[in-house]
């Protein structure tokens, strides 16, 4: 892989798919991994009779939240605070790292644990709090093993979906001083062990939020390790991080998302477990007095405001993260997530990181796909990700009203302004593949202009019919009324 | 019934054996067919390239040769699928965009055209030799194009069709994405094409000139004796 896990940047898109391309265990880790998972989904969602009409429930559900977010994260938040939670606003990465490396350093917090969440890898919480010494321990094992390896997730359902047990159980050798094994039960079982040591002594809980509803200010957290529960429960002070789209307006709305979310992502009927938690009141008050003594919402604004105001791409924001379009994807299934080069791969990366970075800063990924249409295919609030695709792309080459071009070299341009004169004009258009055809003539000239360079690295070039059809038809029809 | 053919200019310059096929099946079918030599492309490649203003005069050049035909059919899902698009192409034109509707709207794909409005599924042809079908993207996932070809290809007489696991996987062409990400992009038709070591076919068959060429282009490369072969030419073997 190209430079350290964290020089890795969208930008160098094509230079890091193509290291990604030359590791044959990659491969083979990702082909099984994404054809599992997608097997899975299938035989899952073959047992809903009413799939298609959950899609479009949920769908409209997001839809409807969207429209009026401002209101609905308003009632989450008043909801939140009244079970007892305290609610803090981030505008952006910078502010939710401040607010939660505060909360800790406030309260002398120094042994941190944290469950696994896209978000907090959005705005690199680990890499602030460790600044201040007090990096969290990932608690997902998965998380926990890429921790180890000093990674960063290549999926966002499956951390270290791109590491075969062989290799994870080598790091174990090397990183924990274990026998050799690469049973995943015993890997398993390491790792359960020093975990629990961590929970034990944790002061701070960091978690993510599936989903939050509004109308009790409770958020669900799904997971299928326990370590949730742990990190959520056995530190006195939990600290959830959520992005503002997470919310959703009733609890009732849990009950299609909940059938959606474990089908696509991991093709269970539903997580091992799913912690719905409303403020700390109901933990004060309970008998047992379990649970944190604090609980904090981090909302996570970071651009989803400006996405949410915006009519052609606002759909970004129905996404649930459940990763199925990562593993439906071909170039995602050839190529793996570290390629991408940001924190969400895959098609829905595409389509999210130029909109939360911003285009300058994600040039080649809404360009990285055939635009084949699979994602769209699996996706379970039917977010119509080629489109968007093909709206960014747009919004590349030609600007979006605000900020200037971030992909419009003056040759492309210049070619397909020339492409777009000659296809317009029958008389050009003849004209062109005319001398097309004479550039056929010239096989050193077909094997080292670019695109055709590029194509013959792999393949065959194509050869322009001696006659076209336009002037071999008129001929036959001549003939055949003659 | 009265069709216009648009021949695309893959299948006008690339394979015009398959877009006289295409002929001679719309016309065995009972349609009468003309060709307007006025037609080029449908703008695809600037469109998905992100140059929707150079798409655009392609796409108006379009809408004048084909603006009075009674049906438009194209040997090819993709740019059917493209003239779909033209209604986003004129969004901020509203007389264009409600052309492009009507334009869309009868603008069809060869196999779904002769299955879902010719109602024919049998053309009397004849082709010796086992056949894979791949389902090219755009057909398959903008148009629904999955059972038309199938239905057409099982009344082939010596045709034994061959399905493939990964029929409905990409070729991997995806326009300039060939050219951009080569590697990428023959990655992918790898993983397809490595399936034809455990299933032997004779020729892998599709309705879009595109994914052939690409499809054709690696076969070569690779030393295969697979052939390629437009859905229409197969149609049109007797």
């Amino acid at each position: 892989m190209t430079g350290t896990p964290h020089s890795r940047h969208a930008n160098a898109f094509h230079a890091q798919a193509n290291d990604a391309l030359q590791d044959a265990t990659l491969k083979k880790a990702l082909r099984n991994a994404t054809d599992l998972f997608a097997e899975r989904r299938s035989a899952a969602i073959d047992a809903v009779p009413d799939w298609e009409a959950l899609r479009d429930h949920a769908r409209k559900v997001k839809d409807a939240t969207v429209a009026r977010l401002d209101h609905y994260i308003e009632q989450f938040a008043d909801n939140a605070e009244k079970a007892g939670a305290t609610v803090h606003w981030a505008r952006d990465a910078k502010e939710a790292c401040a607010i939660v490396t505060k909360l800790a350093e406030d309260r002398g917090a120094k042994r941190l644990v944290k469950s696994k969440s896209m978000a907090t890898e959005e705005i690199h919480l680990n890499k602030a709090l460790a600044e201040r010494a007090r990096e969290p321990v990932e608690t997902d094992l998965g998380e926990w093993i890429i921790q180890l390896a000093g990674e960063t997730p290549s999926h966002i359902i499956v951390p270290a979906i791109h590491m075969t047990r062989d290799a994870i159980g080598q790091l174990f050798v090397d990183k924990l001083g274990i026998p050799p094994s690469n049973e995943p039960k015993t890997l398993a079982a390491h790792a359960r062990k020093r975990l629990r040591d961590h929970f034990a002594k944790a002061d701070l809980g960091i978690s993510g939020v599936n989903f939050g509803v509004a109308e009790t200010g409770s958020i669900l957290i799904l997971e299928n390790e326990g370590n949730v529960r742990m990190t959520t429960s056995m530190p006195k002070v939990h600290v959830a991080v959520m992005g503002i789209e997470r919310v959703i307006p009733r609890f009732a709305d849990l009950e299609v998302f909940l059938r959606l979310l474990p089908r696509s992502g991991t093709g269970q009927h539903l997580t091992t477990y799913q912690s719905i938690l409303t403020g700390t009141d109901n933990q004060a008050k309970s008998a047992m007095g379990q649970g944190p003594e604090e609980m904090h919402i981090v909302l996570l604004d970071n651009g989803r405001s400006k996405i949410a105001v915006d009519e052609k791409m606002r759909e970004t924001l129905a996404c649930i993260r459940c990763g199925a379009c990562l593993n439906a994807c071909p170039v995602y299934q050839t190529i793996g997530g570290h390629a991408y080069g940001s924190v969400y791969p895959g098609p829905i990366g595409a389509i999210l990181t130029p909109q939360l970075a911003g285009m300058h800063e994600a040039k080649p990924l809404p360009f990285a796909s055939t635009l084949c249409g699979a994602c769209k295919d699996v996706c379970p609030v039917k977010i119509d990700i080629p489109s968007l695709l093909l709206e960014l792309r747009q919004r590349a080459v030609e600007g979006d009203g605000k900020q200037a071009p971030a992909k419009r070299g003056f040759f492309e341009l210049l070619t397909w302004r020339m492409w777009s004169w000659f296809m317009r004009n029958p008389t050009r258009y003849r004209f062109a593949t005319a001398l097309a055809r004479l550039g056929q003539r010239l096989p050193l000239l077909q094997k080292t202009m670019p695109p055709m360079a590029a194509w013959h690295s792999t393949r065959e070039l194509p050869k322009l019919a001696k006659k076209s059809f336009r002037d071999t038809y008129r001929k036959a029809k001549k003939e055949s009324n003659g | 019934m009265n069709v216009a053919l648009f021949a695309t200019c893959l299948g006008d310059q690339l394979s015009p054996d398959a877009v006289h096929a295409t002929v001679t099946v719309l016309e065995r079918a009972g349609c009468n067919v003309t060709f307007d030599p006025r037609q080029t492309c449908c703008g695809q490649p600037a469109f998905n390239s992100g140059f929707w203003q150079e798409a655009r005069e392609v796409a108006r050049h379009f809408l004048d040769v084909f603006g009075d035909a009674e049906a438009i059919v194209a040997p090819s899902g993709s740019c059917t699928a493209m003239v779909h698009r033209f209604p986003d192409l004129f969004r901020d034109e509203p007389e264009m965009r409600e052309r492009a509707e009507q334009v869309a709207h009868k603008t069809f794909e060869l196999a779904t055209f002769l299955v879902r409005e010719l109602k024919v599924t049998d053309l009397g042809a004849k082709f010796a030799g086992r056949v894979g079908w791949h389902d090219a993207c755009h057909g398959l996932r903008e148009l629904g194009v999955k059972q038309e070809p199938r239905q057409l290809l099982s009344k082939v007489e010596g045709l034994e069709l061959v399905e493939m696991k990964t029929c409905e996987s990409c070729c991997g062409f995806g326009g300039t994405f060939s050219v951009k990400t080569p590697e990428i992009s023959t990655a992918m038709l790898d993983h397809k094409l490595d399936e034809l070591a455990m299933t032997p076919i004779d020729v892998l068959a599709a309705v879009d000139s595109s994914c052939l060429m690409q499809i054709r282009g690696r076969l070569e490369r690779r030393g295969s004796p697979v052939r390629t072969m437009h859905l229409a030419e197969i149609l049109a073997s007797q």
